[in-house]
């Protein structure tokens, strides 16, 4: 099946047309000794047969487990009205809004997506969005580069190891002086922090909650950064942004994160969301589409795509950053996600998150075995000490048909007997409580 | 239409959430809260489906109308594949789960298509492996400058220039100089429309790593002295990047890997027909040759002896972690359901009417539009509107017009090298009928240009808004409503 | 809107910048031909005080809605001063680019700098040209 609707007749009037004899001579330019041998790939096969193999495929994944991995990745609730909106063909086959007269609905889309953001970082900008909080991540640096002119960044032990991998695989071939900071107790180290900031210094990349879920107030690190020139980027999670004090509300200058948890599905990794907000007066250092609101030939409300000459079709080799397809359905998503939960609704998410991840704090705290680390407050994430390997203990929970949480001894050596454990809303008391007798029985009985 | 916080009403809610079953009740500390909420919209479930639905309304998609947008690709995207990304078993995976112990047990099908996927670019592509995990066609571009970066590092080769046809999209030389690349720009010959040989061959050098090369290019021309080009690259140890965004042109027709690209990205949405999104999601997969793949990201996917998959990172010289895992696995399954359904022979139906519909709409538009490389063409036609400006109409006005026509214009002013260009890809699933109607509209736009420039200035007017105000959207930086 | 005429009190680069010299500083702006190229501007990023250019090097970015412009120094030497009524008005460099609009101006320049560059009548021949 090839979708194709022209049938062999109007073919060959329209070959006729272009006064060719055959489609063969329309390829002429390719090298006759470039013509490939007969392909391996099998021949085309139905909607039904394909649907069904699919389907089978997605049948041997293991996505029924009850689920305490987070990790920066989350199993929240997606309201049906997301998919329902997302689902409207208008949006999901249109182009980047290059022509706006046509694409005023994605464009003023992504003009509201912005202001959300926006509200909820209490930042002045935010871009239409970047590919996801690691590339965001990233392009912050890149940015707080650009905006200095220096070459150094300090990056926080507890943000997420997989973007700090991310970060330094970006910058291999770039002279970019990155100094990591191990966190203390769980939060930011200020002493050690302070040491390292330097004249050389461009930012200091934070996270909130960090890795381990701790939450913490780094409104002193922004204002210390600041008297330097230095700027304060913070990765932070979205849902924890209804309690959390916000970027704006710390001093941030660069607030990023990953969008996933704004009524995005789990995807096994992607497509997801990077999102980025900044002060007006970083605004053409910072990469991305943005979407501005003006007015049309007859004074009528409008949006159009904005401060072009950052972009690559504009400035190309010069251009803030190379990105073009960003996740613009993702945005919508999100901003379709934030409208349905609203003021109160994001509050209560967040809310049902802290307390159940609360009381699965306690439930483990009363097995003798485990140790809740509880040095630092935390949000609905944290960590737990085992008697054994963590791996080991959440390969034998798995089998039970339970995802205890993420080991972290994969991203930390000496933290093999630790298990990251995260919780949302959509966990419920008795799997909690399962949770809890399923990690004992396990732990006691070997 | 209204911006929907203006239509927020106080206490008006849009979820049902359940109720908190564990005993615990506690709030943040107050040092780490905000201290304002967040003034998010208060609607019902209703007002938002309305809000949303109405602004779907104010937009174009293929799905509405005729897209024929230069170097887009804007084909039909089956909807089946919306299905299959949808399908529990694949949607609610989490991506860490993978790197549990034996965790890769647990993700058997997911690894499966990634795995799958991967076999099926490198037949197509005539690469050796690839990598799915760059999450757009310019995320694959910056990779494949990593990967060349990674290539010259391990052979001590010290490189500093990446050359680029004038011709190219505006990523490729950002992502080059983004990669720590000087770019050079290589002009392309205004009468064959593409670069020379000869030209190339006085601009490369020790200090080359890489030429970056669309083919066909992006006036849709295939250059057909690409083997001598390769061997001149490759004569100076610099690799040769294919740039995928036109491989719907040539899909089963000609695999870069034959005419010995190193490196190749290929935009999922494009040519395997996922979905644009209105900006995104994508996919830019990258492919390379043997010689590169010991560099290439990690976790790789490997099929193991009893025919399971799991994911590899024992790869010492790997540029390393480039997303976050495996790419836009959502988009990858689309892609690859869209594969199985075409197949090797649904694959060549492809580029063989795409090729025919540039070339048929070219030959129609001959008589009314200046053509300026007057040959066939591939997947798309360049016409230009310079007749047209000569009477004050320019390519922006022929695009606004053709909006009251109702279809979607074509890309203009790009090729930067032609003047009042507009480059018009239909793609292979459009109909005769559909390119006849355009055709006819184009037509029609050509003699109101001349007899009545003023209406195709003033076009359009039947959208819900005209022609916006960009000065005044770069001077006021409204950017968020206060 | 009536063509403004090129002074001949100055000298212009082929990359359309214009240069004059006043009690001892290079004053640097951009040709009307520039501008209207151009057309409506809406940001103009200066150069640092202080900074060291060399000529033909670019030390400024001149945006309109489609295009970015790379401003390219004249003479080289040291930026003494910016026209920082251009940061909230760049339009102003499209109503008076010979005037109010001039973008920095030089100190400790290369007089001999001076030398390669064009008059008014010469610029106005080469842009004619360059169309």
């Amino acid at each position: 099946m090839s979708y194709v609707a022209n049938t062999a007749a109007q073919r060959e009037a329209m070959l006729a047309t272009c006064g060719v004899p055959n489609l063969e001579v329309l390829f002429a330019d390719i090298p006759r000794e470039l013509k490939p041998r007969a392909s391996r790939l099998p021949p085309g096969k139905s909607e039904q047969e394909v649907l069904a193999a699919m389907t089978a495929l997605a049948s041997q994944n293991y996505s029924h487990l009850t689920n305490f991995v987070g990790g920066g990745f989350y199993d929240h609730f997606i309201p049906a009205a997301v998919d329902a909106i997302a689902g409207r063909s208008e949006f999901y086959t249109a182009y980047t809004p290059y022509q706006p007269e046509l694409s005023q609905g994605t464009l003023q889309a992504i003009y509201e997506y912005q202001s959300a953001m926006c509200r909820l970082t209490d930042m002045e900008v935010s871009n239409a969005s970047l590919y996801d909080g690691g590339t965001a991540l990233y392009e912050a640096c890149q940015m707080a580069i650009r905006a200095t002119q220096r070459p150094k960044i300090i990056v926080d032990g507890g943000v997420n190891p997989i973007y700090r991998q991310m970060l330094y695989c970006y910058t291999a071939n770039l002279s970019i002086d990155f100094h990591e900071v191990p966190v203390s107790h769980g939060q930011s180290d200020r002493e050690r922090v302070f040491d390292a900031l330097d004249s050389t210094t461009a930012a200091v990349v934070l996270q909130n909650p960090n890795f381990f879920g701790v939450i913490d107030d780094h409104t002193d690190i922004a204002q210390r950064c600041h008297a330097m020139g230095i700027l304060a980027i913070q990765s932070v999670y979205p849902i924890a942004l209804a309690l959390l004090k916000s970027p704006g509300e710390t001093g941030i200058d660069i607030a990023t994160g990953e969008g996933q948890s704004l009524g995005l599905p789990l995807s096994f990794g992607g497509p997801y969301l990077g999102f980025m907000a900044t002060s007006k007066n970083l605004v053409r250092k910072m990469p991305g589409r943005l979407v501005g609101r003006t007015v049309d030939n007859r004074g009528r409300q409008g949006f159009v795509l904005t401060l072009q000459a950052r972009e690559q079709h504009i400035r190309r080799e010069k251009a803030m950053s190379n990105i073009c397809t960003n996740e613009a359905l993702c945005a919508l998503r999100a901003h379709a996600y934030l409208s349905l939960m609203g003021k109160q609704g994001l509050k209560e998410v967040a809310s049902l998150c802290l307390n159940k991840a609360h009381y699965a704090k306690e439930r483990l705290k009363a097995i003798p075995e485990v140790k809740v680390m509880e040095s630092s407050p935390t949000f609905n994430e944290f960590t737990v000490r085992l008697p054994i390997d963590a791996a080991e203990a959440a390969g034998k929970m798995i089998e039970l048909g339970i995802a205890p949480g993420f080991p972290l001894g994969r991203y930390y050596p000496d933290m093999d007997n630790y298990l990251l454990v995260a919780v949302t809303e959509k966990r419920t008391k008795y799997e909690i409580g399962a949770f809890a007798e399923t990690l004992e029985h396990v732990l006691t009985t070997g | 239409m209204e911006i929907i916080f203006k239509k927020s009403v106080q206490d008006r809610k849009g979820v049902s959430l359940p109720a908190l079953d564990v005993p615990t009740m506690i709030s943040v500390e107050k040092k780490y809260g905000r201290t304002r909420d967040a003034d998010l919209c208060e609607l019902s479930e209703l007002d938002v489906v309305r809000h949303f639905t109405a602004l779907s309304r104010c937009n174009f998609g293929v799905d509405t109308n005729f897209y024929p947008l230069g170097s887009c690709t804007m084909k039909y995207n089956p909807k089946v594949c919306e299905k299959i990304a949808q399908l529990e078993g694949f949607c609610s995976l989490h991506p860490l789960l993978p790197q549990l112990r034996r965790g890769g047990m647990l993700t058997q099908g997911a690894l499966a298509v990634l795995y799958e996927l991967e076999r099926v670019l490198c037949e197509i592509s005539g690469m050796d492996a690839f990598t799915l995990q760059p999450m757009a066609g310019a995320h694959g571009e910056l990779t494949g400058m990593m990967l060349v970066a990674a290539y010259h590092r391990d052979r001590g080769n010290v490189r500093t220039e990446v050359l680029i046809p004038d011709e190219a999209h505006g990523t490729n030389p950002s992502s080059a100089a983004i990669a720590g690349y000087r770019v050079r720009s290589v002009p392309t010959n205004r009468e064959t429309g593409v670069i020379d040989l000869a030209v190339l061959e006085t601009m490369i050098g020790p200090q080359t790593a890489a030429i970056m090369m669309t083919n066909p290019n992006t006036l849709g021309i295939f250059n057909s002295q690409i083997g001598k080009i390769a061997e001149c690259a490759h004569r100076h140890d610099a690799l040769l990047y294919y740039d995928g965004a036109n491989l719907n042109a040539v899909v089963g027709k000609f695999r870069p890997g034959d005419a010995d690209f190193d490196v190749v990205h290929i935009n999922l949405h494009k040519t395997f027909g996922t979905p644009h999104g209105g900006g995104g999601p994508g996919a830019g997969p990258v492919g390379v040759k043997k010689k590169l793949e010991e560099f290439l990201p990690i976790s790789r996917i490997v099929k193991r002896p009893d025919n399971t998959y799991s994911l590899n990172y024992g790869y010492p010289k790997s540029i390393g972690y480039i997303a976050p895992f495996y790419g836009n696995f959502g988009v990858c399954l689309k892609a690859y359901a869209y594969i199985l359904l075409l197949g090797h022979d649904g694959l060549a139906e492809v580029s063989d009417n795409a090729v025919l519909n540039a070339n048929y709409v070219m030959a129609r538009l001959k008589r009314s539009f200046d053509v300026p490389f007057d040959r066939t063409c591939m997947h798309e036609c360049v016409i230009s509107a310079a007749r047209q400006a000569k009477n004050g109409v320019n390519a922006l006005d022929i695009a606004k017009r053709l909006i009251d026509l109702g279809f979607h214009p074509p890309t203009v002013y790009f090729p930067l090298i032609v003047k009042e260009a507009l480059m018009i890809e239909p793609t292979e699933t459009e109909s005769k009928e559909t390119l006849d109607a355009f055709v006819a509209a184009m037509e029609a736009i050509a003699v109101e240009a001349r007899e009545n420039p003023s209406l195709l200035h003033d076009s359009p007017v039947s959208t819900p808004v005209g022609r916006l105000d960009e000065v005044k959207a770069a001077r006021d930086m409204d950017f968020a409503f206060a | 809107m009536a063509i403004v005429p090129t002074p001949a009190d100055r000298k212009y680069t082929t990359t359309h910048e214009w240069v004059k010299v006043d009690a001892g500083l290079a004053i640097v702006g951009i040709s009307y031909h520039a501008q209207k190229a151009l057309g409506d501007i809406t940001f103009i990023e200066l150069p640092a005080i202080g900074k060291k250019v060399g000529k033909g090097e670019s030390c400024s970015v001149i945006e309109s809605v489609k295009a970015a412009s790379d401003i390219y120094a004249p003479v080289s030497g040291d930026i003494a001063e910016t026209n920082t009524l251009l940061d909230a008005k760049p339009e102003e460099i499209n109503k008076d680019p010979y005037g109010s609009a001039w973008l920095f101006k030089i100190t400790n320049f290369n007089g001999a700098d001076l030398a390669g560059l064009m008059d008014g009548a010469a610029y106005d021949a080469f842009a004619e040209s360059d169309k």
